[in-house]
C-alpha cells in the first residue's frame, strides 16, 4: 500500500436543514449560517479560518471576488474559487489538503448557500440559458436544438442501454435505495413533504419505471429534486484536528478531471474514470474497501456510470451491480450509496458537492440516519455540468481513523 | 404555436461563422488539418490535435449514422414546447464527426428512432439560417 498521508481532515459540518427557505433568508446567510455551525461543530471560530473556499453562487460584490470573508470577518491566507458546478466542493477540497499539507493553511471553510427553488429555476426542463451577446461556438452550434439538462443525461442512458442491456429497472434501483435512506432522514422527509412530493414513503421499482418520462428514457422519478438549501464544510491539519470537538474524517486522496466530447469518443465514460483512479491512488485505497459511496445523483444514469468509473465494477456492468437492493445501508454488500437520500430524495439546491462530503463525514463518524455499521472509508464523487457532454468530476475518499 | 422564437445561432460568432454561412448554402461543413490530417469539429481556427493553424473546410456527404437520442417531452421554452416531443440527436458523420441535431420524424413515430440508425441531413430554413437537420435514410 502505498504511505498514506493523514495530513488533513474533515472536523467540522453542517447541512443547511431546511430545503424550502423563508423570505428571511438569502444565499448569503446560508452561507455564513452554515459556517459558523461547522465551525461550532468543529469546535472553531472564524478566527481560526485561514483558507476560503467558494463558488461565488451566491453572486458577489465584484465578480469573482469572494464575499465571505468579509461578511463572516475572515482573514485568509489562501483564497480558491474554484468552480466546476456541482463537484466544486470536491475539487475544493483536494485544494484544500494540499493546501495544508504544504503548510500554507491550517483551516479551511467550504461554503455553500442557494435559493434555487425560491427562484423558480426549472433547472432541467428548462433549456439552455439563451444568453445575450457573443456565445461560445458550442452554444452556438447546440442552441438550437432544445436540448434539455435532463435529455443531455439521458443520451447517456440511452447509449448505456445499447451497448449493455442495461434496463429502465436497473436504473430505478438507485432512485428505490436512495428513497429508503431518505425515508430514515427527517430532513429528508421534511423536503419532500415542502416540495410537494407525490409521496415520501419508499418507492418499488414499478414505482419509477412508471413515472412520468421526462426525457427517454429517463422518468421522472430518477431526476433530482429542485431544492433550496446549503451547507459547510471545515477541514483541518492534524494538529488542529487534534484539538477538535469531533473525530476527525481524514481527506486521504483526492482526483480532479473535465471530460469533453470527442468525435468517436465514448459518451458512456464520465470524467470520473480519470478523477477515480488518482484518488484511490493518492489515498491507497481499493474501491472494494470502501463502506460508504456518495455520488453525486442528478440523475439515476450519473450514479451508474459513477459506480462503474470508480471502479466499483466494470464497464458496462452497473445495472446488474445495482441490483438486489445493493445500494441499502443495511446490507452486507459494499458499498451503500447515498444514505443520506441524495440529490434524489433529500437536497439538490443546484450543487450538491458539498452534501456529499458531509454524509460521508457523518458516516465515518457514526452518525448516519442510515448509519453503516464500522463505516471506515467512504469516497465522496462530484459531477458538475452534463454528462453527456461536458463536464468536470471530482472525486475524495475519506477515513475515520 | 408559440410567439416566442426558436434559438438560432448568432452569425457574427468567430468560430462557427463559415459553417453558418455554409449552411445558409445547404451544405454541412467541418475543417480537416492540412498537417495532422486530423478531423476537426466542433470548428475553429487552430487544430487540437496538433496545435497547427493550417486548416481546411470540407463539405461533408451528409451521410450518417445516430450515436444516441433523446425524446424530448417536457421544455419549458415555449417553442420547443409546441414541438414536443421531439427526437434530439448526436449523429456520426461518416466523414468521422459528431454533431448534435434533430431526427425528424412524425410526433406518433419518435419512438422509432434507434440507435445506429441510418440517417442523411435535410434543412430548416429560417430567415438568415439555415439548420442542418437529419431524416431517417
Amino acid at each position: 500500500m502505498p504511505s498514506q498521508t493523514r495530513d488533513a481532515a474533515i472536523v467540522g459540518i453542517h447541512e443547511y436543514p431546511s430545503r424550502s427557505v423563508g423570505a428571511d433568508m438569502s444565499a448569503l446567510r446560508i452561507k455564513a449560517e452554515c459556517a459558523i455551525r461547522a465551525l461550532e461543530d468543529a469546535g472553531l471560530t472564524t478566527k481560526d479560518v485561514d483558507a476560503i473556499y467558494e463558488c461565488g453562487e451566491e453572486g458577489a460584490v465584484h465578480a469573482g471576488i469572494p464575499s465571505t470573508p468579509e461578511y463572516l470577518g475572515i482573514t485568509a491566507n489562501i483564497t480558491d474559487t474554484t468552480m466546476t458546478g456541482g463537484s466544486s466542493f470536491e475539487f475544493q477540497a483536494a485544494h484544500a489538503k494540499r493546501a495544508i499539507a504544504s503548510g500554507k493553511a491550517h483551516v479551511a471553510l467550504l461554503t455553500y448557500g442557494s435559493t434555487m427553488r425560491r427562484g423558480g429555476t426549472a433547472l432541467g426542463s428548462a433549456g439552455r440559458s439563451y444568453a445575450a451577446g457573443f456565445p461560445h461556438p458550442v452554444v452556438n452550434l447546440e442552441e438550437p436544438w432544445g436540448l434539455t439538462l435532463v435529455g443531455d443525461y439521458a443520451m447517456v442512458a440511452r447509449r448505456h442501454m445499447h451497448d449493455y442491456g442495461t434496463t429502465s429497472e436497473q436504473l430505478a434501483e438507485i432512485s428505490v435505495a436512495t428513497r429508503l435512506h431518505a425515508t430514515r432522514n427527517p430532513q429528508a422527509v421534511q423536503a419532500m413533504t415542502d416540495l410537494a412530493f407525490k409521496g415520501t414513503g419508499e418507492l418499488t421499482i414499478d414505482d419509477v419505471v412508471s413515472s412520468r418520462v421526462i426525457a427517454d428514457p429517463l422518468h421522472m422519478l430518477e431526476c433530482c429534486m429542485i431544492s433550496d438549501g446549503g451547507g459547510a464544510v471545515v477541514i483541518a491539519s492534524a494538529s488542529v484536528a487534534r484539538g477538535c470537538r469531533q473525530k476527525p474524517v481524514w481527506v486521504l486522496g483526492g482526483g480532479e478531471a473535465i471530460k469533453y466530447p470527442e468525435n468517436g469518443g465514448d459518451i458512456t465514460t464520465s470524467a470520473a474514470a480519470r478523477s477515480g483512479p488518482m484518488a484511490f491512488g493518492e489515498a491507497g485505497v481499493r474501491p472494494d474497501e470502501i463502506d460508504v459511496a456518495t455520488l453525486y445523483d442528478s440523475f439515476t444514469i450519473t450514479v451508474l456510470t459513477v459506480l462503474e468509473d470508480l471502479g466499483f465494477c466494470k464497464k458496462g456492468e452497473g445495472g446488474s451491480f445495482a441490483q438486489n437492493d445493493r445500494l441499502r445501508f443495511d446490507t452486507p454488500a459494499k458499498p451503500a450509496l447515498n444514505t443520506d437520500g441524495g440529490g434524489l430524495s433529500s437536497n439538490h439546491p443546484g450543487m450538491r458537492g458539498i452534501f456529499l462530503l458531509i454524509e460521508a463525514t457523518r458516516q465515518l463518524r457514526g452518525q448516519s440516519s442510515s448509519q453503516v455499521a464500522n463505516a471506515k472509508l467512504a469516497v465522496a464523487s462530484g459531477l458538475g455540468g452534463r454528462l453527456g457532454s461536458r463536464h468536470a468530476a471530482g472525486t475524495v475518499v475519506l477515513g475515520a481513523d | 404555436m408559440s410567439d416566442v422564437p426558436r434559438p438560432l445561432p448568432n452569425l457574427a460568432e468567430l468560430d462557427t461563422r463559415p459553417f453558418w454561412e455554409a449552411a445558409r448554402q445547404h451544405e454541412l461543413r467541418y475543417q480537416v488539418c492540412n498537417a495532422c490530417s486530423g478531423v476537426v469539429f466542433y470548428t475553429r481556427r487552430h487544430c487540437p490535435h496538433c496545435m497547427s493553424f493550417d486548416l481546411r473546410w470540407e463539405t461533408s456527404k451528409g451521410k450518417g449514422a445516430v450515436y444516441t437520442f433523446t425524446i424530448i417531452r417536457q421544455i419549458g421554452h415555449p417553442f420547443f414546447r409546441a414541438r414536443a416531443p421531439y427526437v434530439v440527436a448526436l449523429i456520426d458523420l461518416d466523414e468521422g464527426f459528431r454533431l448534435m441535431s434533430h431526427v425528424i420524424v412524425d410526433k406518433d413515430a419518435v419512438d422509432s428512432v434507434a440507435v445506429g440508425q441510418r440517417v442523411r441531413v435535410a434543412w430548416e430554413d429560417y430567415d438568415e439560417v439555415s439548420l442542418p437537420v437529419f431524416t431517417p435514410a
